[in-house]
């Protein structure tokens, strides 16, 4: 490998940002036919390294080498003419076309679609892409999406591949097959970059590995030399911190059951769900995997009562029925949530964390007839600060000011110190640091251990094998029955994921279906 | 009501039709591209003024439809201005727009209030044609600017689904980010767009001043720019549609004047209002469908873009 020549170096390159420096001082080499990866936790400066790469932002200093000319790439435009492709985290396709459309707007000249959808067939075939041209985007699964992507990314035969963070939204399958696609074009020459914070998918893939800590490169290495253990260590500076589970857990009584619950998807590509059916005994954590877009967000308006439902028995919180409650009524009778959306539901980001302790948790003596008393808010919020360790400079501290972790930590905290009998959760550990991460779902064990019921929703699956002790998957809008999770593994999860369960099969949506490899 | 009563009703809902069918028109390519310009009512009237005039002045119809196309664009160019360079709010700039353009057409058009036009436009027969009962008369007996408002029809429908330039447009307006991404330029299309709807204004504006009511007066389009972002709506954004809901308000307009013509006992304002009551009623009710609604409207409607 050192014997090829470098395609891509970047020397000392600095982007400041208000209040941060994404990228400070950065250095890297990408060689033709390497999978490159580019480790860090989030806000470490990956993305904005790779958006320098592909011209969406420029750098404040430093240089850009393209095989061996130095040079500039003023937007996305210029850096594809040199042939530097990239997918997206959050996928740069539009909703309401078809594929071929898709692929043809980002072409330059004029475009004959039927010319360019054999085009598209005979590029998908060859890497192993199942792509079906002349589908519109918004009935295709995100495993599709990400085909049609990299599919659109060949078309132009590019020499440096950037994958952004690929696999958050794929199913344990369909990252196998997409690593083989990926291994496929290495062999060809193509050079990837790849862009992670799951460590066993650097240790699978890549050649080489760049880990970035603060905005600064911390060091090169093999991730052949390397264990997750290690790799972990460099990452966040020091030791990888684990949860302790309690393996003692003695089934409790039945506080939260969801019974035949179906709901019309409110958005017109929402997922409708479909017969939803499952128990949540006391001092368990029950997990719901699943691809983000299969039904969880109507899934927790229904539960945390943000929509109402016509049968209000398929929703009973300790025996009484819940479904046409609003959620102040449902957390009056104990039924707490913590939403997928941070900052937009879960709190809001102009309002200090005292004012955010009082939207949920006001009728805990913080409000007399009709009175703010903002003692006792401040109190709660502080209480909040102190028992989760949220790192803020007080409880007059703005929402939009904290780290997406430590926010976090004080949505949960406020949640908790409710005392809920029923704690539902979304995608906890969403955007959070590892160490944040951690400390939250030991929270989460700790609170089931004290007899609360608690359901996580999460597309992480290592995190829901981590803390929970059922796990159900949602696909296309349907419940799959819990397994106990010593009773099953990532491979059948994944399965399930694609919508092969009972129940489903033979009417699962065509989008789940197709998501499972052939 | 016989038989022979509808030829003139008929007639006098597409010729109703027209100015709501060209702005509507012109609307729908800016809304389709991302940028909501509630301003129309505005450009109209900027177009209309312009447009009667060049012709008192002295000017033929083809300078004074220019003129109003210019004037509209104008109008539309102040506007895209501040929402897409200065990333104004585009409701707060299109209703100021809508309340500058009344203001200035009253202001230059004063001393034109109540003289009639020198030259308008007038019908132009297809022959065999126009001579078929009923419709002949309303669909081939239109004049120049009747006949361009259906051939554009065609155009923007060809233009936003055959074109590659449409298909750009369509992108632009469901997701700007993406767009830029991919390296297109939203803003630029952005102004194209919202330029074609200030020319498709004044080209309406036009129509009201030199071919149908052949004179001026203050508020002249009488709040059918507001008729037209309505039909935007109930168009859902498709053209043919947009045709189609343009003759049916025509029809609604049409029918009060055809009613308070063979003496129907209803106070006239009342018959007067029998559109603007017709909007209301169609928008509470396609309303009903919100995710019909959403599925077609451009998803970043009204939404400033700031680049990334």
């Amino acid at each position: 490998m050192s014997e090829t020549p470098t395609l891509l170096s970047l020397s000392g390159i600095i982007k400041r940002y208000p209040g941060v420096v994404a990228c400070d001082g950065v250095s890297l080499e990408v060689k033709a036919g390497e999978i490159h990866a580019v480790l860090g936790e989030n806000g470490a400066g990956k993305s904005t390294l790779m958006k320098v790469i592909y011209g969406v932002t420029q750098p404040d200093a430093g240089t850009l080498t393209w095989k061996g000319e130095q040079l500039t790439i003023p937007n996305p435009k210029a850096a594809r003419a040199l042939g530097v492709g990239m997918v997206f985290q959050h996928f740069s396709l539009f909703d309401s076309i078809t594929v071929v459309e898709n692929v043809a707007v980002a072409l330059p000249g004029r475009v004959d679609l039927k010319e360019l959808s054999k085009r598209i067939s005979e590029v998908s075939e060859r890497y192993g892409l199942d792509v079906n041209p002349w589908r519109p985007v918004h009935d295709l699964s995100m495993g599709e999406r990400q085909r049609v992507e990299i599919t659109r990314c060949l078309l132009q035969s590019p020499k440096l591949l950037i994958m952004d963070e690929p696999t958050s939204v794929l199913t344990p399958q369909a990252v196998d097959q997409l690593f083989e696609t990926l291994r496929q074009l290495r062999d060809e020459g193509t050079a990837i970059l790849y862009i992670s914070h799951k460590l066993d998918e650097i240790l699978k893939l890549c050649d080489r590995a760049t880990i970035l800590r603060d905005g600064k490169v911390v060091t090169e290495t093999l991730p052949r030399e390397e264990t997750e253990a290690t790799l972990a260590q460099k990452m966040i500076g020091r030791k990888f911190p684990e949860c302790r589970r309690r393996d003692d857990h003695t089934e409790g009584a039945i506080v939260f059951e969801v019974a035949g619950l179906s709901l019309e998807a409110d958005t017109p590509f929402g997922t409708s769900l479909k017969n939803i059916s499952m128990r949540v005994h006391a001092g368990e954590i029950l997990g719901i995997a699943g691809i983000s877009g299969n039904g969880q967000s109507e899934l927790l308006d229904a539960l945390a009562g943000e929509r109402t439902i016509n049968d209000k028995n398929a929703i009973q919180l300790n025996g009484i029925a819940v479904g046409q409650l609003n959620p102040l009524q449902r957390r009056v009778l104990g039924l707490t949530y913590v939403p997928e959306d941070r900052l937009g539901s879960g709190a809001v980001a102009s309002m200090s964390l005292t004012h955010n302790a009082l939207l949920t948790a006001h009728r805990r003596g913080m409000v007399r007839t009709g009175l703010v008393n903002f003692r006792a808010a401040r109190d709660y919020a502080g209480r909040c600060i102190r028992e989760f360790q949220v790192k803020a400079p007080g409880t007059e501290a703005l929402a939009r000011n904290l780290s997406g972790g430590n926010l976090q930590k004080f949505i949960l905290g406020r949640e908790i110190a409710q005392e809920p009998k029923v704690l539902i959760l979304a995608q906890p550990t969403w955007g959070v640091d590892i160490a944040a991460a951690a400390a939250i779902r030991q929270a989460v064990i700790d609170l089931a251990a004290r007899g609360v019921a608690v359901l996580v929703i999460s597309e992480e699956l290592s995190e829901i094998f981590e803390i929970c002790d059922r796990i159900a998957v949602m696909a296309g809008g349907r419940l799959a029955s819990p397994r106990p999770v010593s009773e099953t593994n990532a491979a059948e999860i994944g399965l399930l994921m694609s919508g092969m369960f009972e129940g489903a099969a033979g009417q699962a949506t065509p989008a789940a279906v197709s998501a499972v490899p052939a | 009501m016989n038989i022979d009563s509808l030829t003139p009703l008929f007639a006098s809902a597409v010729a109703a039709a027209i100015p709501l069918l060209l702005a509507a028109l012109g609307e729908l390519v800016t809304e389709r591209s991302g940028v909501l310009n509630l301003g129309v009512e505005g450009m109209m009237l900027m177009g209309g003024v312009t447009a009667f005039i060049v012709v008192a002045s002295g000017g033929g119809l083809v300078l004074a439809t220019l003129a109003a196309c210019c004037a509209g664009m104008v109008a539309a160019l102040m506007f895209a201005f501040v929402t897409l360079t200065l990333q104004a709010s585009q409701v707060a700039a299109g209703l100021a727009l809508a309340i500058l353009g009344s203001g200035v057409s009253a202001f230059l058009g004063r001393g034109y209030v109540g003289n009639p036009a020198k030259v308008s436009f007038s019908e132009l027969p297809i022959p065999l044609l126009s001579k078929l009962p009923i419709v002949g008369p309303a669909l081939f007996s239109m004049n120049a600017l009747g006949y361009l408002a259906v051939i554009l029809t065609a155009a923007t429908t060809w233009f936003l689904y055959r074109t590659k330039s449409g298909l750009i447009l369509r992108s632009v307006g469901e997701s700007p980010v993406v767009a830029q991404s991919l390296g297109l330029q939203v803003i630029r299309i952005r102004y194209l767009a919202t330029l074609f709807g200030g020319l498709m204004a004044g080209l309406a504006g036009c129509y009201y001043a030199v071919a149908q009511f052949k004179m001026w007066q203050e508020g002249l389009t009488s709040g059918n720019g507001w008729i037209a972002l309505a039909l935007v709506v109930f168009a859902s954004w498709r053209p043919v549609r947009l045709m189609l809901g343009a003759l049916l308000f025509g029809g609604v307009t049409a029918f009060g004047l055809y009613l308070q013509a063979v003496g129907v006992q209803v106070s006239a304002f009342a018959l007067a209002s029998l559109p603007y009551i017709a909007t209301v009623v169609v928008l509470a009710v396609i309303s009903r469908d919100q995710r019909a609604l959403r599925r077609n409207a451009p998803t970043s409607l009204g939404q400033s873009f700031f680049g990334m």
